[in-house]
Parts: structure tokens; C-alpha cells; sequence
């Protein structure tokens, strides 16, 4: 038995039917065909399918598909302005290495943006490695990942993002 | 223009727009029609005899299309997996060779071997499907805890082996070493455990195949460091397929550590059964299942003797280690104990006289293979945990005695007495630069303080040697290994001036799309922009070995370099040609053939159009094109060596152990990308920090059950475990290869164990505690803590 499902993805409409066990994360990948989100666990404690459901970081992979029902999702896809320019925090990303396999990236970036807006913007190293805590990266020793969020902290909020 | 680009720059990197944005094509992103979905029957036991499989139910589910056992692949005559490397045991006689079946026909022999494949038209219905199939098990006992592994009467994993052992190996003189330690001032003596590890690249393994019934051609995409390397195996040894009829693409990999080396189960029987079913077949590891079936890392029970004489000089070395390889020969497994470790155990010191047994066991757990440091991590715990062990017996500062068992600049090529000739080094500067950088003289203090606030604080070395840059293939093969080990490139210019960089090295997240166009922009002049590296697919790129052991830019960027050479001889004479000039007077400087001592020039892109348009060429002397090929094969490995100090705080009353400080001082010899380096090393460090304090593949000692089965069970290094960290370099170039480079992928990982549990061995030496098994974890450091407590009243 399928559920009809109908959403905002990245600013667009979306929809299509699921079964009511379809997690928001394989409704995106494998019915939408947008596969920037990753599933990199079984147990929701890696982090690489962050997203944003209504402007807040959600694991896409611990929450229904029919849950979304109305939401407005964003993902990794959907953040950057134009292929020319970046959002300040995939940019800060780029400038400071944090990224190497880019498997955990996509997660990364959107859970990283939620961090800084719920820090008003202002974070010290301490802070982002506390708020880092469901996100793995088995790659970049997570040093340059706080390098980037701390530079892209003050850059978010003079671009007004 | 290629000063910010060329040799040294920090560029940053190409490949990284796509991951950024979501626009990465790892394995599980690939669309392809029709496809189908794979989801395989895993053991329960660790030791057990099948008894029945009963697929009726699962038949008939919904979505379902074919189910396969170990009977069909034993009916379908496919081969075995095979081990690579042949190590011969200390007789002479070639290691045991159990089979590895690809998927069990009448015996499972660890929790997570494969004993049956459902392919479905979704991955919940094959997995649905899967439940339903029914396997009666005759449970039996299982070879779990490596310490009692080859004990007499201990469960045998396959009768191939008697009693488990797979070989008994050796290297160096016994009788010298004893003659040694019978004269000996000072014997330090220990025993420890290199603790299990899962590799955990984030991206799970995956596979994807598909046949072309008209031209009988399969493709196989697969989450592999080697995919040249896979193919062969595959054909050669296991399908049968013709390599011309396979095609193996390793398109964006999500890291690697060693653990998508080899030739796994899963993407062999996909590829098998893509013809079979006549529909592409996907199949992509839940988490669960890489905990499960990704060949683990380490595993090593050792005993080892340190013999000094009065003044500290190391006279000899003595090592007795166990090894467990899991109830499965890996694809390279028989070669990480023995020569990527036994020939390390010199380390960066003169010690003389060396002796290492080995034997390898079998256990019913995952295969064990080559871990990011592959053998390298285990030799530089041994020789830094003991240095540091008789620097406290001897009441010395461990960075004197360090100092004064270095093998000093001026004896390079060194040859050990373990088979190495160490090329170049100077290891004294790097310890010095850092002891400075981690401010070791203000350490007390910091202890002091410290203690004021109930901490206990403690400070570790560890100077690692690490032969990498796989190597010569002569001695490679001398050694047992059954592979070359070169690497190649090709250089492929358009018409229009710009370049393929085709490689048989793969990045999965190394940054070689940015490293080697750098190569190629200093060395002929062409801009960043112009520049495509192309790897990882066996259709597209030369035959290649791929990336592990830190080889991909001594050996892979070597080749490049050889090419670009061929590419700046070719142009000389196109030049030439073109500006009436003979050949010996064309210099190729900037990106332009010239004329020395005149105006006349010809840009490299000129020369590139006229070997596509050779309507003004020298037909007579040179073909047409401008695409050269290299394959290059190393004199030697190279030698990366460092020190790291690291600095931690125990809370006694926890035992929770906090790194506090951590620095490295490397010497990679030249460095193409720093940025790239940088991250290298911060990687390696956490993974080797991970491995001294928080992971531990523990399997049940009776029953072989995974209980570290999970990220709720395997603690990972998170972001909140590790501090930045200060790192520093020294440089010695390599002599033999055209870049001057030396590998620096695993140094992190094998430097940082030995540091981080030196440092709590002397942040607990105030409490009289002389031993904690890695991890650190709370637990094994607060029963230390209580040991000594407990031994002193």
C-alpha cells in the first residue's frame, strides 16, 4: 500500500507515493533522485544525511517520509545560490580543507548552518565541537571542520544567511 | 601563473565543488534502469555447519527475483577469493591456504559470512525476503580469543590449517639476539594487545553490476581504492570473465583506510549474478553489515625484550607476536604482519641486532587486513612503547634516549638488520623541532598545575619510521607479493591545449584531482582550469595499482612526471621543427620551447595543435598526437619519518583521559599540496587516537558474537574527543624518485597510538602503574588506576 506524499524541496514542489516505512532520507534519493544526502549508518549516529526540515537539522534517515507531509526541505543541493556562488559556509569548507572523501560533507554543511543560527552566529571552538557530536567524519581528523565553522560564522552573518 | 598552482602551493581543491554541493556520484548514487536490489543472509554464528537453507517461503514474496546460495556458486564451479601475497614460514614452506568460498556452501565461520543473496525489485523487499529464508544451523565451537588461538585443542577454524595457524614466521638470527641479551646491562621487557579496529570509511561498501547481453561485457561499479587490481582478481582467479569483458569503475569513493583494498564476497557475486538475473544489481552495506564484513585492522598479541647496554644504547630486539588474519586469508592479509611489520621494527634507531617471530591464526571473526599503516602502526607501538618503558626504568628523559639510539644523518642509506635500506632521514631535527613546538620544557609546570586541579598530566613520544610508496616489484616479488608494484600515467593533450591526466592510482578523498594537476601545472606550464585528472575506471585509465600505502604520489605522481618528460621531448622536436631550429638548442622553460639566446618561441598549446593539425610537422621523425604514456616502478620505498608528542589529562577519579596537546613534526620529503598534507595528517592522528583511547572491536570470547556491532557500541572518535593540532615539518627529499616526495597518508595513524598511551603511562606513573591495555578507555584506566592501588596496600 502507498501514501501519496507532497512537499517543498528546495523551494520546489515535490511529491510522489511511499510506503508509510519510506524514510524522509530514500524518499529524497531514491524517489526525488537527489543524492547530495548521504546514509552513511543504521543507527542515526553518523550525521551524513542531515537536511533541513522547516529551518531546522533533522537526520533524514530517522524520520518518515510521510512526517515531512508539508515541510519545507532543504538539502545540500539546494544551498548555494548559483554554481558560481557558494553559501559561506560550503565556501568556508572549501577554503579550510574541511572536506576530503566528501561522503559526511552534506551533513556536515547542514548541520553546521544550524549550529551557527542557533548560536546567534557567535561560536568558540569548544562550542563547535560539542554541537559536532552527531556528525562522524572519519577522514578530516575533524580539525580543518572547526577551522571552517568558525570562519563561517561572522561570513553568514554579513551575507545576511 | 603556476607559482600559486605549481609544486608547494596550497591549491585548493578541485574536486571539492561537487562534494559541496551535493553533486558527488559515489556507488549507491548511481541511476540505472531496471534496476534490481541485493540484500544477502548473514550468519548468526560464528562456527556452525549448514545443515538446511530453505528458500520456498522467500520465493514467493513479493518483488522477489532470484535467490542464490553457496550451492549454486559451488555448481557454477566459481573460484574462491584469494590471498595475493605468499609468505613463507620459517621452514621455507608456502603459509596455509584455507579456501574462502564467496559465499558458504556447507560451513559459516564468523558472524557475518555470507550464506545466501536475495535480489528484488526494491531493497526492502529483498530484505523482507530475506527473513523469510530459513537456515538450520549445527552450531559448533568457535576460535574467538587470539591469545589462546593456537593453543592445543582450540577450536579448529578450517583443516587446512591444523591447528589454526597459518604460518610461523621469522626474521633475523635468534642465537645473536640471545648472545646479545646474555650481555646486556638493562632488559625492558613487554606485553601488549594492538587492539582489534574496524576501519568505518563513512561511506559504506557498495556494489553495482550490470551485463550487456549483446556484447557479453560486464561492468561492475564498485567502493574500491584499486579497481585494475579488483578486475584481476576477479578474472583471473574468481569469475573467470576475460578482463577485456569486465569493466570496473571506482567512480567517487567516500574514504577507504585500506578496508576497499580488497576483494570482498558481496561485488563478486553481484557481478556473478548480473548475467543471471539479466538486470543491473545494486547493493549497498548498511553500517551494520561493515561492522560486520569489512576486513578489520591490527589484532596483534606481542611479547617484546629490549636489551641496552650501561649507557642506554640499544643492543637488541626481540619480538614474538601473534597476528590474527580471522577465519578468512584477506587479499593481502598474510604480508601486513610480516613484511610491512617485522621489517619496521628497527624504527628510526641503530639497534643491531633484531629478532620477530610471527605466527598468523586463524579465529571465526571478520578477516583482518590492512588498516590505514597496514603492520607499520603495530612495529612503531612495539619499539616507541618499549623505548619509553626503558627511558623510565633508566631514569632518562625518553627524547635523550630517543636521541641517542637515532641512526644519525650521516649513515644514510642505512640498512637494518630487518631487510630495510632506509634511503635518506635526519631524525634528530625533527624530535628538537618538536619538543618546541609542544613547549616540552614548560611541561612540568603544566603538570603542576595541572595537579592543583586533581588532574593527573602526562606527556608521551613516539618517533615512527614507516616504509611506504609500494615498491620496487623486484623485491616485492622476491617478498611473495603477487602483484607489480608500479603505477602508471598518461597523458592525453586535445587540440585545444588542454590535458587528461590519466591515472592508475584512485582518490578517495586523498585530493589527487588537485595534487596531480599541480604536478602537471609547474612542470609544463598549463593552468589549473586546463587540467582533468582522470581515475578510477578500468576502461578509461592505464592498468594501475591504485592507492594504499601512501603511495599515490612517490609512485603514481612519479609516473606522471615520467610522462610529462616524454611530453616536453616530443614538443622539443615539434618546436624545433617549427622554429628552424635543431633540436639540442630548444629549452622548454615556462610553458615555452625556446631558442636560447634568441626571440624565437613556440608556447607548449602551439606545439599540441600542430601534433593534432601536423600540416607543418616533422611527419618523417615523429608520429602525430601528443599523448604520451609512463608506467613507473620505485628503486625503493620511501621513508617518511616523524615524532609526536602528545599530552593528556586523566581525571582519576573517571579515568576519562583528555588529549590536551598534540603535535607532529614530519618529514614527507617535498610537498606538492601543504593543505592537502595538512589534513592527512589530522586524520591519521585521530584515527590513531581513536585506537589509543576509544575503539575496540570486541567479539564475545565464547560464542564470537560482534559486540562492537554498531555506532552505539563502537565509539568512534568524535569531534569533542580531540583537540586541534600543531604540526610542523621537516624536510630530507627522497633520492630516488623525480618529485623528492616520501608518503604521508598514514603516518598520522601510525605515530599517535604509541604517543597518546605513552603519555598515560607517564601521566599514571605517580599511582605505580606500569601497564593499561589499549583503548585508554575509562574503564581499563580506572581498573589500572585500582590494580596499582590494590598491589600497593
Amino acid at each position: 500500500m502507498t501514501i501519496p506524499v507532497a512537499m517543498t524541496v528546495n523551494g520546489k514542489p515535490a511529491s510522489g507515493k511511499v510506503e508509510a516505512r519510506t524514510l524522509l532520507v530514500q524518499f529524497l534519493r531514491e524517489h526525488l533522485g537527489m543524492t547530495g544526502t548521504h546514509v552513511g549508518c543504521d543507527t542515526s549516529q553518523c550525521g551524513a544525511c542531515v537536511v533541513h526540515v522547516d529551518g531546522r537539522s533533522v537526520k533524514s534517515c530517522t524520520m518518515l517520509a510521510v512526517q515531512a507531509e508539508g515541510a519545507k526541505v532543504m538539502t545540500i543541493e539546494g544551498l548555494a545560490e548559483s554554481a558560481e556562488k557558494l553559501h559561506p559556509m560550503q565556501e568556508a569548507f572549501r577554503e579550510n580543507h574541511a572536506l576530503q572523501c566528501g561522503f559526511c560533507t552534506p551533513g556536515m554543511v547542514m548541520s553546521a548552518i544550524d549550529m551557527v543560527k542557533r548560536h546567534n552566529y557567535q561560536l568558540d571552538e569548544a562550542t563547535v565541537r560539542r554541537e559536532l557530536e552527531g556528525n562522524l567524519c572519519r577522514c578530516t581528523g575533524y580539525h580543518n571542520i572547526v577551522k571552517a565553522i568558525l570562519a563561517a560564522a561572522p561570513a553568514m552573518k554579513s551575507a545576511g544567511v | 601563473m603556476t607559482a600559486a598552482t605549481g609544486i608547494g602551493a596550497r591549491v585548493l581543491r578541485t574536486e571539492d565543488k561537487r562534494f559541496l554541493t551535493g553533486t558527488g556520484r559515489y556507488v549507491d548514487d548511481l541511476p540505472l534502469a531496471r534496476a534490481t536490489y541485493a540484500h544477502f543472509v548473514r550468519s548468526p554464528h560464528a562456527h556452525a555447519k549448514i545443515k538446511s537453507i530453505d528458500t520456498s517461503a522467500a520465493r514467493a514474496m513479493p518483488g522477489v527475483v532470484a535467490i542464490f546460495t553457496g550451492k549454486d556458486i559451488a555448481d557454477a564451479k566459481v573460484g574462491g577469493l584469494i590471498c595475493g601475497w605468499v609468505v613463507k614460514d620459517k621452514h621455507g614452506q608456502p603459509h596455509k591456504a584455507p579456501p574462502h568460498p564467496v559465499m558458504a556452501a556447507d560451513t559459516v565461520r564468523y558472524v557475518g559470512d555470507t550464506v545466501a543473496m536475495v535480489v528484488a525489485n526494491s531493497h526492502d523487499e529483498a530484505k523482507d525476503a530475506a527473513e523469510a529464508i530459513k537456515v538450520d544451523y549445527d552450531a559448533k565451537p568457535a576460535n574467538v580469543d587470539l591469545a589462546k588461538a593456537l593453543d592445543k585443542g582450540a577450536p579448529e577454524v578450517h583443516p587446512e590449517a591444523p591447528g589454526n595457524l597459518i604460518y610461523d614466521w621469522e626474521i633475523g638470527v635468534k642465537a645473536d639476539v640471545d648472545a646479545a641479551f646474555a650481555k646486556a646491562a638493562h632488559v625492558t621487557k613487554i606485553d601488549i594487545v594492538n587492539n582489534r579496529l574496524i576501519p568505518n570509511a563513512m561511506e559504506p561498501r557498495a556494489a553495482a553490476a550490470e551485463y550487456d547481453k549483446g556484447t557479453g561485457n560486464y561492468t561492475l561499479w564498485s567502493t574500491s581504492q584499486n579497481p585494475h587490481v579488483l578486475r584481476l582478481i576477479l578474472s583471473a582467479f574468481v569469475l573467470g570473465i576475460p578482463e577485456h569483458k569486465l569493466r570496473v569503475i571506482a567512480p567517487d569513493v567516500g574514504g577507504g583506510f585500506g578496508s576497499k583494498i580488497f576483494c570482498y564476497n558481496e561485488e563478486t557475486m553481484v557481478t556473478w549474478a548480473a548475467s543471471r538475473v539479466g538486470r543491473p544489481i545494486k547493493w549497498t552495506a548498511e553500517r551494520s553489515e561493515s561492522f560486520q564484513t569489512d576486513a578489520h585492522g591490527r589484532d596483534h598479541v606481542t611479547h617484546a625484550e629490549l636489551a641496552l647496554d650501561k649507557d642506554g644504547k640499544f643492543l637488541a630486539l626481540k619480538v614474538e607476536t601473534i597476528a590474527n588474519m580471522g577465519a578468512y586469508l584477506s587479499t593481502f592479509s598474510t604480508a601486513v604482519p610480516t613484511y610491512l611489520y617485522a621489517t619496521l621494527l628497527a624504527g628510526q634507531y641503530t639497534t643491531p641486532l633484531i629478532y620477530a617471530n610471527v605466527k598468523a591464526a586463524l579465529t571465526n571473526t571478520a578477516p583482518v587486513d590492512a588498516y590505514r599503516g597496514a603492520g607499520r602502526p603495530e612495529a612503531t607501538y612495539v619499539i616507541e612503547s618499549i623505548v619509553s618503558k626503558a627511558a623510565k626504568e633508566l631514569k632518562m628523559d625518553p627524547a635523550d634516549l630517543r636521541r641517542k639510539n637515532f641512526i644519525p644523518s650521516t649513515a644514510f642509506p642505512y640498512q637494518t638488520p630487518v631487510a630495510l635500506q632506509y634511503d635518506s632521514g635526519n631524525y634528530p631535527p625533527i624530535i628538537d623541532e618538536a619538543i618546541k613546538i609542544a613547549d616540552y620544557k614548560g611541561f612540568e609546570a603544566r603538570r603542576a598545575e595541572a595537579k592543583s586541579r586533581g588532574k593527573l598530566r602526562g606527556i608521551g613520544f613516539s618517533s615512527y619510521i614507516e616504509a611506504c610508496g609500494l615498491a620496487p616489484s623486484q623485491v616485492i616479488g622476491q617478498l611473495g607479493g603477487g602483484v607489480g608494484q608500479w603505477e602508471s600515467a598518461q597523458l592525453k593533450f586535445n587540440p585545444t591545449g588542454n590535458i587528461q591526466i590519466l591515472t592508475g592510482a584512485h582518490s578517495h578523498g586523498q585530493g589527487h584531482e588537485t595534487t596531480f594537476a599541480q604536478l602537471i601545472s609547474d612542470k609544463l606550464g598549463v593552468p589549473m582550469d586546463q587540467i582533468e585528472v582522470v581515475h578510477g575506471d578500468t576502461a578509461t585509465t592505464p592498468f594501475g595499482m591504485g592507492s594504499y600505502g601512501s603511495r599515490s604520489l612517490a609512485v603514481g605522481g612519479s609516473a606522471i612526471m615520467k610522462a610529462a618528460d616524454k611530453i616536453i621531448a616530443k614538443g622539443k622536436k615539434i618546436a624545433a621543427h617549427l622554429m628552424e631550429a635543431s633540436v639540442a638548442d630548444v629549452v622548454f622553460e615556462n610553458g615555452t620551447f625556446k631558442v636560447a639566446g634568441t626571440d624565437k618561441a613556440v608556447p607548449l598549446g602551439q606545439a599540441v595543435f600542430a601534433a593534432y593539425v601536423p600540416h607543418n610537422y616533422p611527419l618523417a621523425e615523429i608520429e602525430p598526437g601528443m599523448d604520451e604514456n609512463a608506467f613507473y616502478d620505485p628503486a625503493n620505498f620511501v621513508y617518511p619519518a616523524g615524532t609526536q608528542i602528545c599530552e593528556v589529562e586523566i581525571d582519576p577519579e573517571t579515568g576519562v583521559v583528555e588529549v590536551v596537546n598534540h603535535t607532529a613534526v614530519d618529514d614527507f620529503g617535498n610537498i606538492i599540496n601543504p593543505m592537502i598534507v595538512e589534513g592527512q595528517v589530522h586524520g591519521g592522528i585521530v584515527q590513531g587516537v581513536g585506537q589509543a583511547l576509544l575503539e575496540n572491536a570486541v567479539y564475545d570470547k565464547e560464542t564470537g558474537q560482534l559486540i562492537s556491532g554498531s555506532y552505539m557500541d563502537y565509539t568512534m572518535p568524535r569531534a569533542d574527543d580531540v583537540p586541534s593540532f600543531k604540526l610542523g615539518y621537516k624536510v630530507t627529499p627522497c633520492p630516488h624518485n623525480p618529485l623528492g616526495v616520501k608518503g604521508c597518508g598514514e603516518a598520522g595513524a601510525i605515530a599517535a597510538p604509541a604517543a597518546v598511551m605513552n603519555a598515560v603511562h607517564d601521566a599514571l606513573a605517580p599511582l605505580g602503574v606500569s601497564h593499561v591495555p589499549m583503548p585508554a578507555t575509562p574503564l581499563n584506566v580506572w581498573q589500572a588506576i585500582h590494580g596499582a592501588r590494590a598491589a600497593a596496600e
